[in-house]
């Protein structure tokens, strides 16, 4: 995952950070998480390829509407496709179905190719809409519209630890890394690198451990009682509602395309 | 390792989401607040660590380190498993969302499995003793995730049956290295601070 970041960009974009998100950003962020879930249910619901090209269409759309960087986005969508590409590749070959042509004995079919395809569809559309609609939120605003949403507290504490602490960590990592590197440590396939790599990741996990006991300390210097409250409130304004009214009509407008093209 | 939106099928997913909410669930009960830093700035370490990427031949692979984690968390692994894998969908497009149960589940059971057998085991005899099962609980969760990703897929059709089997042996060379690299870093905790697997999480 680690050349989705380029050398000097962060995990995660810092609170206060500005964060270009265009018309999306001023939508609620807990009708952002409900339409993006909405959405993913459906679309993994279709079939169709032409239905499926309108959603992911639709997820292009949401992208344009968001302002989010088009290149950096587009080129993690295809990271991940670079991870499935060899499962759909192999498709064509393992669906039985009317043959398109033979390699090496093997037989590739057309119902294989369209699943494939199928299945790249669905999943560049859900996860594009995802980066675009909920992606854009600042980290710590996404832990308190889930709150909002009734997920667990402690759950939500956790995320919110585990956010504000990435960077953090990374930071750590990379300064051991490169005090490795200024020692002369090159990676390559031998023993001393895995074992120097463990090491660096043990150092990491005891350093992380020692630092949650000094934060739990100045935690409870500051009067900790075992309650962290979460401050941020929401309300739903006439955007909100008009976002969700949109929203809901182009998912409305899917599922009625998936009956009358099936 | 993570499975896309859109390849398996319903009762899969279904199957999936149920079962990391019931994981998650038992893994929050034992999350009290005052353990919630030490599991907040591990699974942060964790999200960390699947950043590095080791070389191996010509190509490199990213760590998951599952085991570790396991080991180190307890049950407390899956919701810290749950928060990584929904902080690397939502901002870095990595998984999906619907499979976001099913990949918690296929990463974070190994890791509660590993702990459940090893966990006492790298806590005793010498430094060196640790780290071997630490080796060996490392190299088992990945295995084990591994084959959960092949079952799953397969169950959702047999036509994903050759992927299922190719991702189980490509991942072979993986499960080799995450033991070694598990097996040192149990090896660096136990002799830099020994009392982390005597007494547990500090609590």
């Amino acid at each position: 995952m680690a050349h989705a970041l380029g050398q000097n960009e962060k995990t995660l974009t810092e609170t206060g950070a500005l964060r270009v998100s265009g018309r999306i950003g001023s939508v609620d962020p807990r009708v952002r998480i409900l339409a993006a879930i909405s959405f993913g249910i459906v679309v993994v619901g279709l079939s169709s390829l032409m239905t499926l090209s309108v959603a992911l269409g639709l997820s292009m759309g949401l992208l344009f509407l968001s302002r989010l960087p088009l290149r950096p986005t587009l080129k993690r969508m295809a990271m991940m496709d670079s991870f499935i590409i060899f499962m759909l590749l192999l498709l064509p070959f393992t669906v039985p179905g009317d043959p398109i042509f033979t390699l090496w004995g093997a037989t590739a079919s057309w119902q294989g190719l369209w699943r494939g395809v199928e299945i790249a569809l669905t999943a560049n559309a859900v996860i594009l809409a995802l980066m675009t609609l909920v992606g854009t939120m600042e980290p710590v605003t996404l832990g308190h519209a889930l709150h909002k949403l009734r997920m667990p507290e402690t759950l939500v504490h956790l995320l919110m630890f585990t956010i504000r602490y990435i960077e953090v960590l990374r930071e750590e990592y990379l300064r051991l890394r490169a005090a490795m590197k200024v020692r002369g440590f090159r990676p390559g396939t031998n023993w001393h690198t895995y074992r120097s790599f463990g090491y660096l990741v043990g150092m990491m996990l005891v350093r992380a451990i020692e630092r949650s006991e000094r934060i739990l300390q100045a935690m409870k210097c500051r009067g900790f009682s075992g309650r962290i409250h979460l401050l941020q409130d929401f309300a739903l304004t006439v955007v909100d509602r008009r976002f969700a009214v949109l929203f809901g009509g182009a998912v409305l407008l899917l599922i009625c395309l998936e009956i009358a093209w099936r | 390792m993570h499975i896309v939106d859109g390849a398996l099928s319903n009762p899969v997913v279904i199957a999936g989401a149920v079962a990391a909410v019931g994981g998650i669930a038992l893994g929050l009960r034992s999350l009290t607040l005052e353990r919630i830093p030490a599991a907040g700035v591990l699974s942060a370490s964790f999200f960390v660590a699947s950043l590095i990427h080791v070389p191996i031949g010509p190509s490199s692979v990213h760590l998951i380190l599952n085991g570790l984690a396991g080991l180190l968390l307890g049950f407390a692994a899956f919701p810290a498993l749950f928060v990584g894998l929904l902080l690397q969908a939502v901002f870095f497009g990595f998984g999906g969302l619907t499979v976001l149960g099913v990949n918690t589940v296929n990463i974070a059971l190994p890791a509660v499995l590993a702990w459940m057998v090893f966990g006492r085991l790298i806590g005793r005899g010498s430094p060196v003793q640790g780290a071997v099962w630490g080796g060996v609980g490392g190299a088992f969760a990945i295995a084990a995730t591994t084959g959960m990703v092949a079952v799953s897929l397969a169950m959702s059709g047999d036509e994903f049956l050759p992927a299922a089997k190719l991702v189980f042996f490509a991942h072979v060379p993986v499960m080799a290295i995450e033991a070694v690299l598990t097996g040192f870093a149990i090896l660096l905790a136990r002799k830099v601070k020994p009392e982390l697997f005597v007494k547990g999480l500090p609590a």
